[in-house]
């Protein structure tokens, strides 16, 4: 072995080869199966798609790195469970490009936070949170209520979804701007289209509480109050969910 | 510096330097609604500055060909320097960041400012600007002694130092302004994520070719790790960043995959960045380094073939260990954590290898302290692939998994293991590269050590407790069979330690302070020698190793 070994390390070529061989076992063996084995992601035919103002605000919350310190994964214990609600199916990330499982949780766990709290709890919570919760360490991010909301390039957002496997159709893209501004403005004309194409579980609410203006603040909390409620497979029974 | 190069390199390079503005101004041009415009206008000011330092050299008189008989060092004299500043950086934002979670209102009510856009800073400036420009400078310096042979050129080796470190700062400004993909380790966007790759592609060729011209029949085991550094890296490099960007003019992307598979994806690549960037790179460092300092061969052959394909082989599965009890299937974390406990063996090797080799110089080890930082780097080696392993059993991760727990087990390897062992070799390489006699303050580099000794332990110890008492208080049920804390409850816990945590760091951030001005003054002060030319025959301190001897 030492023999064969002390030939070898004579050849730049044959160790580069010997490197990259030895080195990609472990990936293909583990990766490549997640992608043909079917179990390995659960059937939930009402699985819906974030709509494009969710969308923006989930872009608001990896463009501010919310998931150094928030995780969105339940894991399989009790005491998970117990705390933030039934464990996190890997469906329930199925559109995720990029998955925000997280690795650390300076603060609590996220996935079941869709609804958990009111709209006015969020924003008062995002402005300043030791406004709610003294003893958080959290960043103030007032700004999001001043910043208003970029849509002009939604649809390129969402086609781009679709390039790598989200299913909208091309009446959601062609409306993507418009559908982010009636979500967030339940008394306009533009409010009709998001439920047509979204579905009736679609959360249409003035988010920040001011219809007339789309903030990134209506977006990042459109976007929180989802987390959780794209499907309900999660709150089946076991039977129905892992493997 | 840059008029050692040719006339015909330096029109190359003004040439690839005006492409670079070019490029820069159709990424402002394409963005200019978007945050994709700042980073062209950066890239503009990067190619023009590179512009400028080549026009003032412009007309100088063409290199002696006599330099062909040298070691081609500039580069890595520049790698060196920008490592430290990279070091300052890094350290002084990681603090920042740190105290940010002891009073959260220092953000001055700004975007950037927020934790979480300059944690990123913090972790691509340790990792990949001062721990990424020390491998690539040392690793050049490494290369040349241990093949005897000059690198085959000048230009390849200041575009890669020149290239990584544009990627570095597009990387930290994007963040700065928003652009990231929150894939931790991974966060710049395709078009940075591009152009490493050009600039890694360079980086090995410059490898290749070196090996081709050696005049050493074996490969030192040094070249193997910082090889595998460089091959692994760029594998993981691209599959992890397989993205299909929203235009030509979005600084956006969405990966390719998503969920369950992305998360795999994403801590596959994740924990062998570890393993090749934080571990193999830098046991090349230290199998060059620290038996040159202590004038000892490496003790053992045959182990560090062991461990280079153990280290090798294991690594790439033990990245499932990050998604315990999660989405992920049960049998890819049986994997992942099963390998991950195997791994204990090549690492052990290594650090053995390392202190074994030390035998027979402890006295230096003693009266040293470039020698010491290097023993040390070894020892928390040790320590931290122990702790690594024993963090990856399924139980155990149970708790100590979300916790501050697992930042100061990174925080072992990287303060403990990464940053001393790089320390080690800059003041082992400072004065061999600009022929000083030794350091300019031995009292300082004395400094240096025990600052980052105790501010490693110091650090450490407040996150061991902090993320212990978290997991604990997570999992602790009350007599009636409900949970008895809190989140907030675990996060007032908490405080102390991410005071000490802060303070661990501040220790740390001053000894790199020193050391940059030890460097600084050995640079400025001492007296000159001739150039080290190339050497006619093996080096008598690494050819003790059976590895550079005839027949076994």
């Amino acid at each position: 072995m030492f023999g064969y070994h002390y030939r070898l390390e004579r050849k730049a070529i044959g160790l580069v080869l010997a490197i990259i061989g030895v080195a990609s076992i472990g990936g293909i063996v583990e990766i490549a199966p997640l992608f043909t084995i079917h179990q390995t992601v659960e059937e939930a035919p009402d699985m819906r798609v974030y709509t494009p103002l969710e969308l923006a605000g989930r872009n608001i919350y990896i463009r501010e790195g919310c998931y150094a310190c928030h995780s969105q994964m339940i894991r399989t214990l009790r005491d998970e469970v117990e705390r933030y609600g039934p464990y996190s199916l890997a469906v329930e990330s199925k559109y995720d490009h990029p998955m925000l499982w997280g690795s650390k949780r300076t603060g609590p766990d996220l996935a079941r936070l869709g609804e958990k709290y009111s709209d006015e709890w969020h924003v008062v919570h995002l402005k300043n949170p030791r406004d709610v919760v003294p003893e958080s360490v959290m960043p103030a991010y007032a700004w999001l209520a001043r910043n208003e909301l970029r849509t002009s390039d939604l649809g390129a957002h969402l086609r781009a979804q679709r390039a790598v496997g989200v299913p909208y159709t091309d009446a959601m893209i062609a409306n993507a701007a418009t559908d982010a501004y009636g979500q967030a403005a339940p008394d306009s004309s533009a409010a009709e289209g998001v439920v047509e194409r979204y579905g009736k579980a679609t959360t249409v609410r003035a988010f920040d509480g001011a219809p007339e203006r789309l903030t990134e603040m209506d977006a990042l909390v459109a976007y929180l109050q989802i987390l959780g409620r794209l499907t309900d497979a999660a709150h089946k029974p076991v039977t129905a969910a892992k493997e | 510096m840059l008029g050692q190069l040719t006339i015909g390199e330096r029109q190359a390079a003004l040439a690839m330097l005006v492409v670079l503005a070019v490029v820069g101004l159709a990424m402002a041009a394409a963005g200019h609604d978007d945050p994709l415009g700042g980073q062209g206008a950066i890239v503009i000011i990067a190619a023009l500055a590179g512009i400028f330092g080549l026009i003032s050299v412009y007309y100088q008189p063409a290199p002696a060909a006599e330099r062909l008989e040298r070691y081609y060092d500039d580069p890595t004299k520049a790698g060196i320097v920008i490592a430290m500043i990279w070091a300052v950086i890094g350290l002084f934002v990681g603090d920042w960041v740190a105290w940010l979670l002891v009073n959260p209102d220092l953000t001055f009510d700004a975007a950037w400012s927020s934790f979480g856009r300059i944690r990123p800073v913090h972790t691509t400036a340790v990792i990949f600007g001062f721990g990424g420009n020390a491998l690539i400078a040392t690793s050049l310096y490494v290369l040349q002694r241990t093949s005897r042979a000059r690198l085959p050129d000048q230009l390849s080796p200041w575009f890669v130092v020149y290239g990584y470190n544009l990627f570095c700062i597009l990387a930290v400004t994007g963040y700065l302004a928003g652009i990231t993909q929150s894939k931790e380790y991974a966060e710049p966007e395709w078009y940075a994520d591009f152009w490493l790759v050009v600039v890694w592609l360079v980086y090995f060729s410059i490898y290749l070719r070196t090996l081709a011209r050696r005049k050493e029949p074996h490969i030192y085991v040094a070249n193997w790790y910082y090889m595998a550094f460089i091959l692994v890296v760029a594998v993981l490099h691209i599959v992890n960043n397989l993205a299909v960007p929203v235009s030509l003019g979005s600084a956006k992307s969405y990966s390719l995959f998503s969920g369950v598979q992305d998360a795999m994806t994403q801590w596959w690549y994740g924990h062998n960045a570890v393993a090749f960037f934080l571990t193999a790179g830098f046991l090349g460092m230290m199998y060059y380094y620290l038996p040159k300092r202590a004038g000892r061969p490496i003790f053992s052959y045959r182990m560090s073939i062991i461990s280079f394909w153990g280290i090798t082989f294991f690594y790439m599965w033990a990245g499932s260990h990050h998604l315990h009890y999660t989405a992920l299937p049960h049998w890819v974390q049986t994997l992942g954590m099963t390998f991950s406990v195997m791994l204990l063996v090549p690492s052990w090797a290594s650090a053995a290898n390392a202190l074994l080799t030390l035998n027979g110089a402890w006295h230096k080890v003693r009266d040293d302290a470039t020698l010491r930082f290097m023993m040390v780097a070894a020892v928390f080696y040790g320590l931290s692939t122990f702790e690594g392993s024993f963090m990856a059993i399924r139980s155990v991760n149970s708790l100590s998994h979300y916790t501050d727990w697992t930042v100061g087990h990174v925080h072992a390897g990287a303060l403990g293991w990464v940053a001393m062992i790089t320390f080690g070799s800059i003041y082992a390489s400072v004065p061999w590269l600009w022929k000083r006699e030794a350091m300019y303050s031995a009292r300082l580099v004395e400094a240096h050590f025990w600052l980052a000794v105790a501010g490693t332990v110091v650090y450490v110890f407040a996150m061991w407790n902090s993320g212990i008492i978290q997991g604990l208080m997570w999992r602790t049920y009350n007599e009636s069979g409900t949970l008895a804390y809190s989140f907030v409850d675990s996060l007032v816990a908490m405080h102390p330690y991410y005071i000490a945590r802060a303070v661990g760091g501040l220790l740390f951030l001053i000894g790199a302070l020193l050391g940059c001005y030890n460097i600084w003054m050995t640079i400025r002060t001492a007296p000159r020698a001739a150039d080290e030319p190339v050497s006619g025959r093996p080096d008598s301190v690494l050819a003790g190793t059976p590895a550079l001897q005839p027949g076994e």
